[in-house]
């Protein structure tokens, strides 16, 4: 193996792994910004798969691709985290458990 | 290729790629986008608007109120004008046809329906702001943005569009603990959702090149791509968990009760008919367009979650005592069949999805305006046993609720009941005959939780709940007649819609 | 060298990750991430998107993780306490992700077609600049790129609606 190069499965691989590290942050959690965070992690794998993409097929789609990924978090942080102010300010907590008042 | 040639200043490399890409929106193209531009500037200037009237009280429901449902039809119109420019628009991003004209109106429908039945419950809240509309406005224009994409990434930027309005729409009584609870739960699971679609996106990029679907689809039938029929696979299934997760199929539908018991009445009736057909409506295009060559890969996948979507919907709704977590249930078990008729994945499940999407969308936008009307402020009253005696105390809302009910079971003269009707015709159609007889077998199920909300409505006494009932209210009875109408029309009258469905769903081909 | 960044960088942010997912206290969870972001950035540009690499560190890391950081700090938001759930629950989902780990790698080995490695010399002057990237925004995307304006729109609407001193 040389050191001038990688294997682009390399890089899918990583962004598998970061993927999968989301979804067990998201299922594990119990901090409501921490599981939001945890969408934040799959968000930039999938982003890092775009990239990736982009490279093998030598366009620059991918890269517009993940800029669209990029504002869309962006409009989706705001969004959430004041979600997030207003049940903390109606329960006075974070956890996620505590957010169940819902009858079954 | 352009950073290692210095001859070629910014100015001169900027000209020579625009000629390159060659693009400049024609009038055509501003035409077939022209309902959502209406919406998207009318949406904006209720922003500027709230602001002028600041805190105006008076009438600053009403005033919002008939502007949007203006602009709506407006946007309803320009539909109708934009479909006589079909073809694509924006370089292939969206496409004008008849499947996506269908949807539109229908949707812009819903949003009509949604903004008459919440003049009262607003003003009731003491929370009309222009706000409110603006959203609503922004969230059809997502749906209208999907239902016509041509293309992945407008897929998922309409979906995030319609989302995100109306994550905030379901948290819109913010002091409201339910609707708080309503929107993290809606907020967090959506967002897991659209994860997992793009994931899918970026892997069926990787291996076809494209997110044009056209393109996606040319090259899953033309080439040879046996060899990577896994990667392809992958994709696919991951872009089916997005989408069952917008549409609430099971096995991911466990959002949908709580998001819908907590979020306000009108905005539940909203969400669970406009964004649910507009997700439909994409989920529909994308498998059977791009991924129509490998129909009987994700076929049985499909199958599996449209017989699961309709037994835990039926049989958890027979346990509910609370109306809009029963009716979340019964919308799950909707989506059921649905799926079913996309499992046939033939022309007429095509068509008996699109027919079935508008009687669900106005029987379920009907319902949940009862549910609004009754509920009373802070959403007392949602029990099933408060609606006891309505059958006597308020016989026009009771038999109009009735009509919704009766054609969630799909007895004849409603639209549900040809809805079901095309639905099990098309599966049988497809030979998928074990599908069917479940299915019927789950509608017969859901009978007896409908019909115990008519037994308790028209058999028992009045409880203290019908002491302080108000008479029906303009906007809620403008929306009762109009859904009840339009469900009675499309029960006796199916061929009104049937054949534009049947004509549309040709994009199959 | 390429792979020696790439190693590098790589195993940061798988740990840094890990580490987003493990620790307790949310302050701790988002530097994490943010670690995973700025290594993302250098793998982006091995990969020859300096535009997207200049995004994610303004947007992402800068813009993004400010605001998640002042909400922290904002509610005060303490550790975790114990989950309630009992970590035989718990270990029962690790086999099913290692297995979605092991699906997709199995699927990235045997299926990708081909390709030569990534290095910063040989990708063929194939850069992702912010003026090829611009170019095909604003022709080809432009309608996405418009649409997302109404995107902005709403999320300021989110925050009036939700933030507003009192309904009514």
């Amino acid at each position: 193996m040389t050191f001038n190069s990688v294997p682009l499965s390399w890089y899918l691989m990583l962004s598998a792994i970061l993927f999968v590290l989301g979804i067990a942050g998201f299922l594990y959690r119990r901090n409501v910004i921490t599981v939001f965070m945890s969408i934040e992690l799959m968000l930039n794998a999938v982003n890092l798969s775009f990239v990736t993409f982009s490279y093998q097929l030598k366009q620059v789609d991918g890269h517009i691709f993940s800029f669209f990924v990029m504002v869309v978090a962006a409009a989706e942080a705001a969004v959430g985290l004041a979600i997030i102010l207003t049940v903390f300010k109606n329960r006075q907590s974070l956890r996620i458990d505590d957010v169940s008042s819902m009858k079954y | 290729m352009w950073g290692s040639q210095s001859w070629l200043q910014p100015a001169f490399q900027l000209a020579y790629l625009m000629t390159m890409y060659n693009f400049m929106p024609s009038g055509d193209d501003y035409i077939r986008f022209l309902p959502e531009i209406i919406m998207s500037v009318m949406g904006t200037f209720f922003m500027v608007l709230e602001g002028i009237l600041g805190d105006k009280k008076e009438g600053k429901g009403l005033i919002f109120g008939h502007l949007t449902l203006a602009t709506l039809l407006a946007a309803l119109l320009a539909c109708m004008y934009a479909n006589g420019f079909p073809g694509n628009a924006f370089t292939g991003m969206l496409i004008i046809d008849g499947y996506g004209t269908f949807f539109r109106v229908l949707v812009i429908g819903v949003g009509m329906l949604a903004v008459l039945s919440s003049y009262q419950y607003l003003k009731r809240e003491h929370a009309e702001a222009g706000e409110y509309h603006a959203l609503i406005l922004f969230s059809i224009v997502g749906q209208c943005v999907m239902v016509t994409a041509n293309e992945l990434i407008m897929v998922f930027i309409g979906l995030e569009v319609s989302s995100i309005a109306t994550y905030v729409l379901a948290g819109y009584l913010r002091d409201d603990k339910r609707n708080n609870e309503a929107a993290l739960k809606y907020f967090l699971l959506g967002s897991f959702a659209t994860a997992f679609l793009l994931y899918g996106i970026a892997w069926i990029y990787g291996a076809s090149g494209s997110t044009r679907l056209d393109t996606i689809q040319a090259f899953l039938a033309n080439r040879d791509v046996a060899h990577n029929m896994a990667l392809i696979g992958t994709a696919a299934a991951l872009m089916f968990v997005g989408f069952a997760f917008k549409v609430s199929a099971a096995p991911f539908q466990i959002w949908a009760p709580d998001v819908y018991q907590g979020a306000p009445a009108p905005v539940t009736a909203f969400m669970s008919a406009g964004p649910k057909a507009a997700a439909f409506a994409v989920f529909v295009r994308v498998f059977m367009t791009a991924f129509g060559p490998i129909v009987d890969r994700w076929e049985p996948f499909v199958w599996s979650s449209a017989l699961l979507t309709m037994v835990i919907g039926n049989f958890a709704a027979l346990m509910q005592s609370n109306i809009k977590r029963l009716l979340a249930y019964s919308s799950i078990a909707h989506a059921g069949y649905v799926m079913v008729a996309i499992a046939a994945h033939n022309q007429i499940g095509v068509s008996a999805v699109m027919f079935y999407l508008a009687a669900y969308a106005l029987m379920n936008i009907g319902a949940f305006a009862v549910v609004a009307h009754f509920s009373r402020q802070g959403e007392k009253y949602v029990n099933v046993e408060d609606l006891a005696g309505l059958g006597w105390k308020q016989p026009v809302t009771a038999a109009l609720f009735a009509i919704f009910l009766l054609s969630f079971i799909g007895v004849p003269l409603t639209g549900g009941f040809f809805g079901k009707f095309y639905i099990f015709k098309a599966a049988l159609d497809a030979n998928l005959i074990w599908l069917s007889v479940l299915g019927l077998l789950n509608s017969a199920v859901a009978a007896y939780y409908y019909l115990r909300i008519l037994v308790v409505m028209y058999m028992q006494e009045p409880g203290e709940s019908m002491a302080s009932l108000q008479p029906l209210s303009t906007g809620i009875s403008v929306t009762l007649w109009a859904s009840a109408l339009g469900t009675l029309i499309l029960g006796i009258y199916p061929a009104a819609i049937l054949t534009f469905a049947r004509s549309s769903s040709a994009f199959l081909k | 060298m390429d792979a020696i960044l790439f190693i590098a960088f790589a195993s940061f942010a798988i740990a840094s990750a890990i580490s987003l997912v493990v620790q307790t206290h949310p302050i701790s969870s988002a530097l994490s991430l943010i670690g995973v972001m700025v290594s993302l950035a250098v793998l982006y540009f091995l990969l020859g998107a300096e535009f997207i690499a200049a995004a994610q560190l303004v947007v992402y890391a800068g813009a993004i993780m400010v605001l998640f950081i002042f909400v922290i700090m904002l509610l005060n938001a303490d550790s975790e306490g114990p989950t309630g759930r009992s970590w035989r629950v718990n270990l029962l989902g690790i086999p099913l992700l290692a297995a979605f780990v092991g699906i997709i790698a199995f699927v990235i080995q045997a299926f990708l077609p081909k390709t030569e490695g990534v290095s910063l010399a040989g990708r063929d002057g194939f850069v992702g600049t912010a003026s090829l990237v611009g170019a095909k925004l604003f022709t080809v995307y432009l309608l996405p790129f418009e649409v997302t304006s109404v995107l902005i729109l709403i999320a300021i609407l989110g925050a009036i609606v939700l933030a507003r001193k009192e309904i009514d």
